[in-house]
């Protein structure tokens, strides 16, 4: 449990010694003394999401997973920064090389550069994760806003729909479409992904935005007349997203995760596309041998999905003590 | 000395000024001296107590009255000794209770006594009970876990409990869970609760403020009945002046982590004796007057991590010369019962005859 | 400005029934919470009405009521003779110019994503046609200095203000633009005992300056006191007693009012001994099955069998000078007033 779910269990659960109420309490007693009555500092702007920016920049963890995830972008993006070798140009005499200075991680089975393939590798993943947080992201907003605000039969439908989505596993009814699927691109894997997974962030969206139109301010901007969809996008939206972000960021490493799994497998990316996944994939057999094989492209996975959580870890660290 | 005169002379403290030192007859039950709590948070040190000293006698009813920010509660937690520590430390002072220092006790010890010689009751019944329990369960825990008796002795413990606190139905009722009674009811149980051990004192934080007048004058005729019935030390923690009208024997009223007076309880409402206590007085809008202009204390509580160097209350005081900015005043002795932490006492307690 | 005869609002048998349904798909309406049931009053402009009554009461749904936020199940509200729950579209948009809310809790009543200027710009953006786009920020800056703020905190945010302070932006925000009658929900119960008395003054200040008329909803019966005109007393859904403030807190006649009235602890230990409250038995019943007849009975020492049978009207009753709804309505002395 985090700190804050165990604060917030004490003062439910009452103890007839301890006070429940000690952090609450305390709080209340001592915050408002604390409040600088308008004294920020000057020039400094001091919006919620400035501070939670603040917050962030000083959290170690943040940084260094920040810099890693900038990092495997870069190698998304950019390949040939890291490499000069062509990840295609294999020669079958050099197979199985071990790291050594002119490959830095040797060579695979058919003889490319190993470390051209990790590079080059990046792009599927991260290409993979990032569609698919936006994609759910922002079908996650729109459906879960409406299904939160509205409420009535719109929340009825919706919600049942999402239930029954939720209902399919997603690794599981990911491996079952995309093996009738011919043709397995990184956008139609992001699709197939995208369309099993947005009912949780509806989920999210939905339960935040219930807790947020019933908040003093939005009755407060009802009551000066503005219509739903102002009241939507400028009090609902900006007070509810937050959950959204923190759940996306530690999404978009499952998803790369996720990709892996499904190309290790064979239903992900096929030959000729370079994946993780596909790498891992062939280093099996030859594990025992030629361990190299496996371990880079592991490596990088597992790291890669752990910053992404991480980070994912740190922004709801960052934005929670403001998510009211 | 009545004015103090213009020139540099106005910088200097009157000269007939004595510290003031209780006249307490034996061991008192409860004492507390020079306090000092810091909460250290990332933004800085916040000084939230800076030097209480207070007792409190079996049988009587002390009030502590103070704003948010003023450091009330937390004299109370630093009693009860359930403070979160970090953030919360306590630098400094002594907790005798009867006579022994609970600061120098083990946990152990520590733990023995709270809840069973001083026991406690919050704002919100709600939040301090346990939503998951029946009412008769948790009455009940006291019994079997502090006095091991069984469960059918301590359910029977449970329900004289409920009609000691006068809820009806009490043999009906043992069974229902917190959120089946009123505010009112449950707050009943959370005395039930403090009383069950028949402690020594109880700490009674803001009982009655979620509560609607008329359940609330019903509670606290409850806390008197039983505190005059066994005897007990209360503390009264509150801001409502007129709750502590009502009840309290002696106030003490704390500003910025501070105790800045204490009086017995018609003394002060009469004549009270520091800018504070009488800038209070003078903003309460009250039921039995007619056509008063409301006197609001300019400016705000200080942030307690910036407390304004001498007397805090310096920024919004009336009476403010230049040495309230400088060095911080002691509780001077207005009387053998009395006393209040301004330099200028006495121009405020004669000031205008309030009534 | 003393109060004038003229009515600026009329509220009329107003009720709200909240439906207890049972069942997810298909609910069945089982019953019915009856938070306000049959409010009648009227507002004079520039005047304060109080409504004053424990939780439970109906008073803050009433205030939404009034405000629009919710819509009643019967009854009307005249503001100027026009029924406000019969207007539509532009012309409900452009009535709500005329009636502001200020709301209780002063840390949840401002976005707090949102900067102070935006807060109080907001009626602007909302409402074009009142001020001119380029006239805005200078609007909002002279709001803040209306309400005691400094005009240059116009691009900080809420959480850096004290509770005192966003109560003021509360304000500020509700004044925009310029209603002529103004819902005050508790504005004052959620501060500290020293600001309450700012805030009260700043009210009165600004009805003076603006020539505002108030409906102050609230449960401390001293704030009430202090700043309303006339007083209305209500209990389960329904006014028991009306009458100004010198009526309802000098001669009460409902022996709730009487109840409530020596409930209310008086800052002066003086006399506390002598001093004898009436205690209440039992619990408010719930607004969804509330006592036939009178709704008080079950509580009242006075109460008879006729009490269970007719209903009560809220009407002057003889002997008395202010509409009381009690069967046995009769004077009684519990607050010993004096001269400040």
């Amino acid at each position: 449990m985090t700190e804050q779910q165990q604060k917030v269990s004490r003062a439910d659960a009452g103890s007839f010694v301890a006070a429940p109420q000690g952090g609450a309490a305390l709080e209340a007693e001592v915050l408002p003394g604390l409040l600088p009555a308008g004294a920020a500092p000057e020039g400094r702007r001091a919006s919620l999401w400035s501070d939670a920016w603040r917050e962030l920049r000083r959290n170690p963890i943040a940084i260094i997973s920040s810099l890693f995830i900038l990092l495997v972008v870069l190698m998304a993006v950019v390949p040939g920064l890291f490499t000069r070798q062509d990840p295609r140009a294999c020669e079958i005499t050099l197979s199985k090389l071990r790291p050594s200075g002119e490959h830095w991680f040797g060579t695979d089975n058919l003889g490319c550069d190993y470390f051209a393939q990790t590079i080059y590798g990046a792009r599927a993943s991260i290409s993979v994760g990032v569609l698919v947080t936006l994609g759910t992201a922002i079908l996650g907003i729109l459906i879960g806003a409406a299904a939160g605000y509205y409420g009535g039969i719109a929340d009825a439908l919706l919600s049942r729909a999402s239930d029954i989505v939720l209902g399919i596993p997603l690794v599981l009814g990911a491996i079952v479409i995309l093996t009738v699927i011919r043709s397995r691109t990184i956008f139609t894997v992001a699709l197939v992904l995208m369309l099993l997974y947005w009912p949780t962030v509806v989920r999210i969206m939905r339960s935040t935005v219930i807790g947020t139109r019933n908040m003093d301010y939005v009755q407060a901007a009802k009551a000066l007349g503005a219509g739903n969809l102002r009241v939507i996008r400028r009090h609902v939206l900006p007070n509810a997203i937050a959950p959204v972000i923190v759940v996306s960021t530690i999404n978009l490493g499952i998803f790369i995760a996720v990709e892996a799994t499904l190309s290790y497998l064979g239903v992900g990316l096929s030959r000729p596309a370079i994946s993780w996944g596909l790498m891992i994939s062939d280093a099996q057999r030859l594990f025992r041998s030629f361990p190299h094989l496996l371990l880079f492209p592991g490596l990088f996975l597992s790291v890669t999905v752990l910053s992404f959580i991480l980070l994912g870890d740190a922004v709801r660290d960052a934005l929670d003590p403001k998510l009211r | 000395m009545t004015q103090a005169p213009a020139g540099p002379a106005a910088t200097a403290a009157p000269l007939d000024l004595e510290e003031w030192q209780p006249v307490i007859s034996g061991t008192p039950l409860l004492e507390v001296r020079d306090l000092h709590v810091e909460f250290r948070t990332r933004d800085g040190v916040a000084n939230a107590i800076n030097g209480v000293t207070f007792y409190l006698n079996a049988g009587e009813t002390l009030a502590i009255l103070g704003e948010s920010g003023s450091g009330k509660s937390v004299s109370a937690q630093a009693i009860m000794g359930i403070i979160d520590s970090p953030p919360g430390f306590i630098t400094k002072g002594q907790l005798l209770f009867q006579g022994n220092d609970l600061l120098k006790m083990g946990p152990e010890e520590r733990r023995k006594i709270r809840g069973r010689r001083i026991a406690m009751i919050f704002q919100d019944a709600l939040s301090a009970l346990n939503p998951v329990f029946t009412v008769g369960y948790q009455l009940a825990e006291m019994y079997r876990v502090h006095r091991g008796m069984s469960k059918a002795d301590a359910k029977k413990g449970a329900i004289e409990l409920m009609d000691r606190v006068r809820i009806p139905l009490a043999k009906e009722r043992v069974n229902d869970y917190p959120h089946q009674f009123s505010g009112g009811m449950r707050q009943r149980v959370m005395i039930a609760m403090a009383m069950s051990l028949d402690p020594d004192i109880i700490i009674a934080d803001e009982p009655t403020t979620a509560l609607d007048v008329t359940v609330q004058a019903q509670v606290m005729e409850l806390l008197a009945e039983l505190q005059a019935e066994a005897q007990m030390g209360l503390i009264l923690i509150t801001h409502d002046l007129g709750v502590v009208a009502d009840v309290a024997d002696r106030i003490a009223v704390m500003y910025a982590g501070r105790i800045v007076e204490q009086a017995p309880i018609y003394d002060i409402y009469a004549r009270p004796a520091h800018p504070y206590t009488e800038g209070l007085l003078q903003s309460i809008p009250r039921l039995d007057l007619k056509g008063q202009d409301l006197f609001a204390i300019k400016g705000l509580p200080p942030n307690l991590m910036h407390i304004p160097p001498g007397c805090a209350f310096n920024p919004r005081c009336p009476y403010s010369r230049d040495i309230c900015r400088e060095e911080v005043p002691k509780l001077y002795r207005v009387n053998a019962d009395r006393a209040s932490a301004c330099y200028f006492w006495k121009e405020v307690i004669d000031g205008a005859p309030k009534r | 400005m003393p109060p004038s005869a003229e009515h600026i609002m009329e509220v009329k048998d107003l009720v709200k029934h909240f439906p207890l349904t049972q069942g997810i798909v298909f609910k069945k309406v089982i019953g019915a919470v009856k938070a306000v049931d049959g409010v009648t009053f009227e507002l004079r402009r520039g005047e304060t009405l109080g409504i004053v009554g424990e939780s439970g009461c109906g008073k803050s749904t009433l205030a939404k009521l009034l405000m629009c936020l919710e819509r009643p199940t019967s009854g009307q509200a005249l503001f100027k003779g026009q029924d406000i729950y019969a207007l539509r579209g532009s012309k409900f948009k452009a009535m709500r110019r005329n009636i502001q809310i200020i709301l209780q809790d002063p840390y949840s009543s401002l976005n707090p994503r949102m900067t102070v200027g935006d807060i109080i710009g907001e009626p602007f953006e909302i409402h074009p046609e009142v001020a001119p786009k380029g006239d805005r920020r200078r609007k909002v800056q002279d709001l803040l200095d209306v309400v005691g703020l400094n005009p240059e905190y116009i691009n900080r945010y809420p959480h850096q203000f004290s509770g005192g302070q966003r109560q003021r932006i509360g304000i500020a925000r509700g004044l925009a633009l310029r209603p002529e009658v103004i819902i005050c929900d508790e504005p004052v119960s959620a501060l500290d005992v020293s600001v309450q008395a700012q805030v009260v003054n700043l009210l009165e200040a600004l009805q003076n300056e603006f020539d505002l008329s108030y409906i102050f909803i609230g449960h401390d019966l001293s704030v009430v006191r202090h700043i309303a005109d006339r007083v209305g007393v209500m209990y389960l859904g329904k006014i028991v007693e009306i009458g100004t403030d010198e009526q309802i807190y000098e001669r009460p006649t409902h022996p709730y009012t009487q109840a409530l009235l020596s409930a209310v602890p008086v800052p002066d230990p003086v006399g506390r001994e002598e001093r004898t409250r009436i205690i209440l038995q039992g619990d408010v019943p719930s607004p969804a099955n509330p006592p036939s007849g009178c709704r008080f009975r079950t509580r009242c020492w006075k109460a008879q069998d006729i009490c269970a049978e007719q209903v009560p009207e809220l009407v002057v009753r003889s002997g008395t000078d202010h509409p009381s709804a009690c069967h046995f309505a009769e004077e009684r002395e519990i607050v010993h007033v004096r001269e400040a």
